[in-house]
């Protein structure tokens, strides 16, 4: 097996030099570009979707609606939670750190189907093309649920296209659920035993049976909203008879397991990185499997919580309610076991393992209120309030982004075969920690004292809270912005990495940083457990030195 | 489920519709097959919202769906199913020659599986240029006066008509179900002239046939969707 220690820029064959010219890279089927484009594509989304963002922050800053009018407003929030969650959530983790990593971490030479890989990319673009029209066309501004009546009859701005939009981003999904299904069947090296596979793998497993089986049901109801906007076909129409809830059924059965989607990938990681940098097996393995399986089949069966106070029975409720409990269940033992695996551990602060640490306390924030949210009675009181927003954001942002950045710091190395500066993103980490929670522990106690969303003017009492929560955003903007920065300033300057900085014990480290085409040199077989932490050293000292932060 | 799939053939590599990232033939194949399994749960799913949609809206206007789905042509609808299921056994034969490895046999199934996709689909187009004379079609022009089930045994005084809104509703659903049934149609018969061409020029042998079973199994499930669609849409409440 080639781990090689030392750099080998220019001599060595790797798949960033395989080939040049654009073409090259737009005509690519190796799953590792096909992360790269996915990766400057979402990151350009992050960016549009943090900009509606910022400036929906900024109109709160004020009781008055003073920067924008309501109608502008609504556009903003809308168009914020479509690009966030269609085009950049949803694909995020999965398809750029799964397409890198999935083939890596299971011993094979590239996804079952590179060309489908390719295809969803294209489809992505598709749909991210017809998002960025209807921004520039005026914008939608029905919120990201597209709601009917008001979807179907009412709204009057770009509905069709940022449904076509969305519509081309699913099946994006869906190509790469599949793929990763069928690659982790069939894809596996000798010895890669279903029991073997890195949590990692286990968590994108889970996640693609949502994208398969969910993403299918929002098409072909936002399809149908189309239709009745275009034809006047009538479904969801209450005029002949319709019935809107069922349109709220029909959304929520997939945008409920679709935060699961965001999600999960995002506790794959924090299992590879919390067991690296513990230098410790992951406490029950077993248990971490049945874990991320318990979620996306349990995912399923709680969407109508969503509608408590929208007219559906209370028989209804309570079953909703009760398995909305459920649903808690093996997201503890997650962070039961994460914890359990760094118990007398030999820890080391490195900045992956900083976001861990940001995403298991904010993670269980998140997740415990939303036990209040699936209890009828509070989630009556609290319902389309900030609460709400704060709860959703703790899991999406502070549990899902945490992952993903720490995420992509932990394989950098292996992306771009270069270290990103290790007191940058230290500091980095701890302004996004800080930026977040002052962003949005504001928003549980105002939406707790009842201030609901999607207004953009408030009473003047609620207006110290939402000037934290203002600042909160600003502090974030620049945590977020910082390593973008310096990981493009290491593509260039950053120090070469070798095979496995980490001395991490993933089949992905086996191989020189970055990868050959085919990613191994001699087909790997694997004869030892996931996380064989016992039998490895500890991390190399010249990789925990730290570089001094400028002042 | 073997985990060894991947151990090198070293003979593997002498057949050229062997891709470059699998390591052996019956590993290409397995792979492909379940992609299409996993393809046709999405697909289930994808219908499966329409379905759920229709289901809730019968049962909420049972007698109302009723008189719209007595406004089909319940023989061209019977035609059409038998065609289908015709189809299917030509894709089983196309299969099948595609094993033997009977080249002009595998052109002829194709070509009569395309042949009644289109006979399907020419139908169906009728069906929907009735609904087009009868304005029976949702939209600004939709005008519906026909009796509930049952009604018309009564004296002319006491006869109630059906919700003409309700049977938009129906006729709604009716399109969007078989207008996506017969997108999904177009696209197999679309399919099925391609890999004609294909075999035509010999590029399918018993050793590489996958495409072949994989759009079989496509056109096995569209045909599956309209064995639920003709009882749902033409059959219940017939009998009164």
């Amino acid at each position: 097996m080639a781990t090689t220690d030392g750099p080998d820029f220019g001599e060595r064959e790797n798949y960033l030099n395989a080939g040049h010219g654009l073409k090259s890279w737009l005509l690519t089927v190796d799953h590792k570009r096909i992360a790269l484009l996915y990766l400057i594509s979402i990151t350009f989304f992050f960016f549009i979707g943090g900009f509606f963002a910022l400036l929906i922050r900024l109109e709160l800053l004020t009781p008055a609606g003073e920067l924008v009018q309501s109608d502008t407003y609504n556009k903003l929030f809308t168009m914020h939670g479509q690009v966030m969650v269609f085009f950049f959530l949803i694909p995020a983790v999965p398809a750029v750190l799964g397409n890198f990593l999935m083939p890596l971490m299971i011993g094979a030479k590239d996804l079952a189907f590179p060309r489908i890989n390719l295809l969803s990319w294209y489809l992505y673009i598709i749909g991210g093309t017809l998002m960025v029209y209807t921004i520039l066309n005026g914008g939608v501004d029905t919120g990201w649920t597209f709601y009917t009546p008001l979807s179907t009859e009412f709204a009057n701005t770009n509905v069709i296209s940022a449904i076509l939009g969305i519509f081309f981003a699913g099946f994006s999904s869906i190509l790469t659920g599949l793929n990763f299904i069928v690659t982790t069947h069939r894809m596996r090296a000798p010895g890669m035993t279903w029991s073997r596979l890195p949590l990692f793998v286990w968590a994108h497993y889970a996640t693609s049976i949502i994208q398969v089986l969910g993403t299918p049901v929002v098409a072909i109801t936002l399809v149908l909203v189309a239709l009745e906007r275009l034809l006047h076909l009538g479904v969801f129409n209450p005029a002949l008879g319709g019935d809107p809830l069922l349109f709220q059924h029909l959304f929520w059965f997939y945008s409920h397991p679709a935060v699961y989607i965001m999600i999960l990938p995002g506790m794959g990681i924090v299992s590879e990185i919390v067991c690296c940098f513990s230098r410790k097996r992951i406490f029950g393995y077993k248990a971490m499997t049945l874990a991320v399986v318990g979620i996306a089949v349990i995912g399923f069966l709680v969407w109508a919580h969503h509608m408590f106070v929208a007219g559906i029975s209370v028989y209804a409720a309570l079953i909703f309610s009760l398995l909305s409990y459920f649903v808690a269940v093996p997201s503890a033992i997650k962070v039961f076991n994460w914890t359990a695996t760094m118990y007398k551990g030999s820890i080391t602060y490195q900045t992956p393992m900083l976001y861990c640490f940001g995403f298991v306390g904010l993670f269980t924030i998140g997740g415990l209120t939303g036990l209040f949210l699936a209890a009828l009675g509070v989630d009556v009181h609290v319902h389309d309030t900030y609460f709400i927003i704060a709860h959703f954001h703790y899991i999406m942002v502070g549990g899902m982004v945490m992952a993903y950045l720490g995420g992509m710091h932990f394989w950098w190395p292996k992306i771009s075969g270069r270290m990103y500066p290790e007191g940058w993103g230290k500091l980095a980490a701890l302004i996004v920690f800080i930026g977040f929670n002052l962003t949005f522990f504001p928003q549980f106690i105002l939406g707790y004292m009842g201030m609901p969303r999607r207004y953009h003017s408030y009473p003047p009492e609620f207006q110290i809270l939402n000037v934290l929560s203002t600042a909160g955003a600003t502090i974030l903007a620049v945590g977020y912005l910082l390593p973008m920065v310096y990981f493009v300033w290491s593509m260039r300057y950053g120090k070469p990495a070798p095979a496995n900085p980490w001395n991490a014990a993933g089949l992905e480290w086996q191989t020189p940083s970055p990868p050959p085409t085919f990613n191994f040199d001699e087909q790997p077989v694997v004869t030892w457990e996931a996380y064989n932490y016992d039998g490895i050293g500890e991390i190399p000292e010249k990789e925990r030195e730290e570089v001094p932060v400028a002042h | 489920m073997p985990t060894s799939q991947a151990v090198v053939d070293e003979h593997a590599h002498e057949n050229p519709a062997l891709l470059h990232h699998f390591a052996t033939e019956g590993q290409q194949k397995n792979a492909a097959s379940l992609g299409m399994w996993v393809f046709l749960a999405q697909e289930v799913m994808f219908f499966g919202g329409m379905f759920c949609a229709y289901l809730v809206y019968r049962y909420k206007y049972f007698a109302d769906f009723g008189s719209a789905s007595q406004q089909l042509n319940i023989w061209l609808g019977a035609i059409n199913t038998a065609v289908l299921i015709c189809s299917s056994l030509t894709v089983v034969l196309a299969v099948r020659a595609a094993q033997l490895g009977k080249r002009m046999a595998l052109v002829f199934w194709l070509v009569a599986t395309i042949f009644l996709g289109l006979v399907f689909l020419g139908i169906k187009a009728d069906e929907y240029a009735e609904k087009f004379e009868k304005h029976h079609v949702p939209g600004a022009h939709f005008s519906y006066h026909e009796l509930l089930p049952g009604q018309e045994k009564l004296p002319e005084a006491e006869r109630q008509y059906a919700n003409p809104h309700h049977a938009e509703m129906y006729f709604s659903l009716y399109f969007a179900l078989t207008g996506m049934h017969a997108l999904h149609m177009i696209i197999g018969v679309g399919l099925f002239g391609f890999l004609a061409c294909m075999a035509w020029r010999g590029k399918y042998t018993p050793e590489f046939y996958t495409p072949i079973e994989n759009s079989g199994l496509y056109w096995h499930f569209v045909d599956i969707i309209w064995i639920y669609l003709f009882p749902l849409l033409y059959l219940i409440d017939r009998h009164r």
